[in-house]
């Protein structure tokens, strides 16, 4: 709150003026001009981007420069909460949600719907137009400013008028976030069609299916490198495709051992590589120790 | 500077919104174009307060707010419950409307 | 009622003596039983169902014979009362009360309908006997009588209806009754459509009895006899003769008079007693019987009359001519029906002098045709149903019985005297030659016309009965020549049993005496002289007795070439192909063929053109319209993709035209 009051009074003066002059303040045209282009470079990612979690950030992008002009426009109260409801809480729950339909299928732009595109951009552009024009009909107000309003500060201006004139919708608003709330539950909740399956079904399945008993091994751990998408070795040497992450091979982001020997500068490691399958015996590997072990670095370490 | 500027850029984000949810297949980025035009309509709707001193315009937004709040939370589960289904998150495939 | 008065005695001056009515009492008010009894015997037998088969039949002879008693009651209760008291009026019931109109159901008991009813039931009720045993063998015979109950029962509401209105209630019941009948044996094609045949021609004479009755109702206001023919005589000549046609349409369609005549030789597609019933007793007398019953109507209208002379003049000659060369032995006898009821509109045309003749002629054709078609069934009983007449021969030594009763009745069709049929034929030959008061052509005309049919009339019945039982024998069975022979089954032919005989030996009993009796003193005529009134008779153009000579004359030449060809030379089995005339008049001298082209195919042809411009334009409309509305609703059903995005798109559609609407409008 005392940030909001501090807040205030800076903002305050500001409109003074504008109320006097009908013009902003120039440090805040300055904010205005800052924000505005990038705001909409980042709504036009929602547009372009071909991945949903980009789109998600560009949102948030949007949403956070928008608390900033709220707090410009003397609503200090809403930009808060515009930062605490949007940017935090409803674009985290999106990220959330993008985490568990999956991330690893990126979205085609190709259109399907015969005629959609052309529509969608001809009208989206028309509606940009059409309301720019409808909006510019308002440009001959003279702007009042938000002195007198704001005089008990901000949020004290906007309770007197939730908690007085708005208090029935309040009281409504309560009762549709927790009806969304026990709605959210309900959607999501799965009946339990089938018995609950635990430890020992699974290990019963696994052996059944004669699939690997233990946990799938690790990302490959090296000496310069420890990246996820980097596969570890098995005994012969021989990348395991499991060992990275199923979204990351998916989205085909893993990198190969190869890559990773050569940002290393390891260059005899596609020597051992590109014959995985001759042994150990016929690479020309020092003793017992894997050829493999060599290329990731620990060579150096010897 | 005028405050007009405010309502353009609150148009174009709107727009952009609109065309988002036009272009778009993946439900979550349509529903994210829908939470841009809700969040246009604030900036207008604050914008608008500033014009006219008058404070119900941020109450207004602030009700939007809470609303799209709401919303999110319902749509979302309604994206998931149909991924489950039907382990798609494409809008396309939801066509039960015809036939 | 002094001015009236006069005005009838001065129109009616030519008509003497026709009797008004008195109320019905005493035993005639019984009358309604007539009616009745038949009517109820008809609806036991058809409501009992298969309950009442083992007693059905003697059930409708029984109702038909109850109808005859109390007929002949009735009969001697009139003869009994002095002539101007014998036409009696039974009021039954108030019929139809609308407004100022009033119709009661009442019978008329005169001479004229109690010849009829005497008629119809004796002769009805013979052949009720008779079909006993012609239809033994049918299963459904108790639904043959009861409807021939039935069409007794028309026929007697026909003849006592004292309205027009209650007489068209028979009439349609005959109609009815016809078509049943015809069309009883319905399960084979032919016998069904003969049967429509019958009926559709009978609705063209409907149509006209209709017409004729609206005619009669907008003149006077009224359709009982007593009022219309009250006010007949003082009507507008033009009105009635209007009048006089419709109902010459109608009897033509009843009677088988050209042109309508066409359904009465399919008509023999009915059991044979039913062509008797038709010919002799029930149905085409119904027509002589509305022209003579309409007397007072034609009195007025001269020019209808004469129609219905040349109309009955055609009709004697085209049956005649018809009858020479059928071969099938029923088709003969109805093609000579058909002259016969010619002869009889004939007389009927020819006015008050031909009435009584034209009811006498009918009174004694209804026994000899009746006696003779009976024997053409007992003929066909013997001979497998077989009806062509060359495969018949010298079956007078198999069917003794038969061949006296049909020989009697063929005596009495030519005109021989003493038989029947001389006494009342030549009256009207007579009367022919007397016709428009034996002055300017008419006499001429319809004298020799009546003259030549009684020679043809001679020529065709001797040529039927010498084919049938004399000649050589032509049936499979018999060789027929040294190197012709017929395989099919062997025919045996035998004489019918007793309940098929009797009635035959009766009816030529008639045949041979009735005449002659009804004939001493003019009995008949002055029986009947209440009803057609008394007239004054001119002198032929020729001598009567040159007359009759002449007309045996012709008789008996037109006998001697029948017996020349078909009894003392052989018979081809197979038809010869015959001279034009011969051709033309096996096919009833293009009648069908006639109808079929200038009523039929255009009646075809314009029906199928209002079907088309019904499909075309009025359910073209309709189904336009739905397919317009279809169509919008396929072209409007590619919005509906299914897709949420296209109805976003279209919201944004909207959105924009609305914005861009509110934004042109307020700037």
């Amino acid at each position: 709150m005392t940030a909001l009051h501090l807040a205030s009074p800076g903002l305050a003066a500001a409109a003074g003026t504008l109320a006097e002059t009908g013009r902003t303040s120039a440090g805040e045209a300055l904010l205005f001009w800052c924000l505005a282009p990038i705001m909409v470079l980042a709504a036009l990612g929602l547009v372009f981007a071909r991945r949903a979690v980009y789109a998600a950030m560009s949102v948030v992008v949007v949403m956070v420069s928008l608390a900033i002009l709220y707090v410009a426009q003397e609503a200090p109260f809403l930009g808060v909460v515009q930062v605490i409801v949007y940017t935090g809480a409803v674009m985290m729950l999106f990220l959330f949600v993008l985490m568990l339909v999956g991330v690893d299928a990126s979205d085609s732009l190709v259109e399907t719907i015969k005629g959609q595109r052309w529509i969608g951009w001809l009208f989206g552009l028309g509606l940009a137009g059409v309301l720019v024009g409808v909006v510019l009909t308002a440009s001959g107000i003279a702007p009042q400013g938000l002195d007198a309003a704001n005089a008990d500060t901000n949020p004290v201006g906007l309770a007197r008028i939730i908690f007085g004139d708005y208090v029935f919708a309040l009281e409504v608003v309560g009762v549709l976030l927790i009806t969304a709330a026990v709605g959210a539950l309900v959607f999501t909740h799965r009946e339990r069609l089938t018995r609950k399956v635990g430890q020992k079904e699974r290990a019963d399945a696994r052996v059944a299916a004669g699939t690997s008993l233990v946990p799938l091994p690790a990302p490959g751990v090296y000496a310069r490198s420890n990246a996820m998408d980097v596969p570890a070795l098995d005994a012969q040497g021989r990348p395991i495709d499991a060992s990275v992450s199923r979204v990351l091979r998916v989205r085909g982001q893993e990198r190969s051992v190869d890559e990773v020997a050569a940002d290393n500068g390891a260059g005899d490691a596609a020597r051992y590589l590109d014959a995985p399958d001759t042994g150990p015996g016929t690479t020309g590997g020092v003793g017992s120790t894997p050829p493999q072990r060599s290329i990731t670095g620990e060579e150096t370490v010897q | 500077m005028n405050l007009s500027n405010y309502l353009v850029l609150a148009s174009v984000l709107f727009s952009i919104g609109a065309m988002a949810v036009l272009l778009r297949r993946n439900a979550i980025i349509v529903f994210m174009g829908v939470e841009l035009m809700l969040n246009a309509a604030n900036l207008a709707f604050v914008t608008f307060a500033r014009m006219h001193g008058d404070l119900s315009g941020q109450v207004m937004a602030f009700f939007v707010m809470v609303v799209a709040a709401a919303e999110v939370v319902i749509g979302l589960a309604i994206i998931l419950a149909i991924f489950r289904t039907r382990q798609s998150a494409s809008v396309d495939d939801v066509n039960l409307l015809k036939s | 009622m002094t001015s009236v008065l006069p005005a009838l005695v001065m129109s009616g001056s030519q008509v003497e003596g026709v009797a008004a009515a008195v109320p019905a009492t005493g035993v005639l008010s019984l009358a309604w039983l007539l009616v009745a009894l038949p009517l109820v015997g008809a609806a036991v037998l058809l409501l009992a169902g298969r309950r009442a088969d083992g007693w059905g039949h003697w059930f409708g002879v029984a109702a038909s014979g109850s109808a005859f008693v109390v007929g002949a009651v009735l009969m001697v209760a009139t003869l009994g009362a002095p002539a101007q008291e014998r036409v009696a009026d039974l009021h039954l019931f108030e019929w139809i009360s609308a407004g100022a109109f009033t119709l009661d159901a009442g019978l008329r008991i005169d001479p004229l309908s109690l010849t009829f009813v005497m008629l119809v039931t004796f002769v009805g009720t013979l052949i009720h006997v008779y079909s006993v045993a012609y239809m033994e063998h049918d299963t459904s015979r108790r639904r043959f009588f009861a409807y021939l109950n039935l069409f007794v029962a028309a026929m007697l509401l026909l003849v006592l209806a004292d309205s027009y209105v209650l007489l068209f209630v028979g009439w349609e019941g005959v109609g009815l009754a016809s078509y049943l009948l015809i069309g009883f044996w319905n399960h084979d094609l032919p016998n069904a459509v003969a049967a429509k045949k019958a009926f559709v021609a009978n609705r063209v004479g409907d149509v006209g009895l209709l017409v004729a009755i609206m005619i009669l109702f907008a003149a006077f206001g009224a359709t009982d006899f007593e009022t219309v023919f009250g006010l007949a005589s003082g009507a507008n000549e033009g009105l009635l003769t209007a009048a006089g046609l419709m109902l010459l349409l109608a009897a033509c369609g009843k009677s088988a008079q050209f042109p309508l005549q066409a359904w009465l030789g399919d008509a023999m597609a009915g059991p044979t007693p039913v062509s008797a019933l038709i010919h002799a007793a029930t149905m085409v007398t119904a027509g002589v019987y509305l022209v003579v019953r309409s007397a007072p109507v034609y009195e007025g209208a001269p020019n209808a009359l004469l129609v219905v002379a040349i109309v009955g003049a055609i009709t004697l000659i085209f049956g005649a001519v018809v009858g020479c060369a059928k071969d099938d032995i029923k088709k003969t006898l109805a093609a000579s029906t058909m002259s016969q009821i010619g002869y009889m509109m004939l007389a009927a045309g020819l006015g008050p002098i031909g009435y009584a003749f034209a009811i006498f002629h009918l009174l004694t054709h209804g026994f000899f045709k009746a006696g003779m078609f009976l024997g053409a069934g007992s003929v066909m009983h013997g001979m497998h149903n077989e009806v062509d007449m060359r495969r018949y021969g010298a079956l007078r030594r198999y069917m003794k019985i038969t061949w006296i009763t049909f020989g009697l009745g063929w005596l009495a069709i030519l005109g021989v005297p003493p038989f029947s049929g001389f006494w009342s034929k030549d009256k009207i030959i007579e009367s022919a030659f007397a016709a428009d008061g034996g002055t300017g052509w008419q006499p001429w005309v319809f004298g020799t016309v009546a003259l030549v049919g009684a020679g043809i009339t001679a020529f065709y019945m001797s040529r039927l009965f010498f084919m049938t039982f004399h000649g050589s024998s032509r049936w499979p069975g018999h060789r027929v020549s040294e190197t012709e022979t017929v395989d099919e089954p062997v025919q045996d032919p035998h004489e019918s049993p007793a309940l098929m005989i009797w009635p035959m030996v009766v009816l030529a009993a008639g045949s041979v005496a009735l005449g002659g009796v009804l004939a001493i003193g003019n009995a008949f005529e002055h029986w009947l002289e209440p009803v057609t009134g008394h007239v004054e008779h001119h002198d032929p153009v020729l001598p009567i007795p040159l007359i009759i000579t002449l007309t045996l004359v012709l008789v008996i030449a037109g006998a001697f070439l029948a017996w020349r060809q078909y009894a003392a030379s052989p018979v081809a089995v197979v038809p010869p192909r015959g001279s034009v005339l011969t051709r033309a008049a096996r096919r009833d001298l293009y009648q069908d063929e006639v109808n079929e082209g200038l009523l039929m195919r255009p009646g075809q042809y314009l029906t199928r053109s209002l079907v088309y411009g019904d499909r075309q334009v009025v359910d073209g409309s309709v189904t336009g319209l739905a397919r317009v509305v279809a169509g919008s609703g396929e072209l409007a059903r590619r919005w509906q993709t299914g897709y949420v995005r296209s109805y976003a798109a279209t919201m944004v559609i909207g959105v924009v035209l609305l914005a861009a609407v509110v934004l042109a409008f307020r700037i």
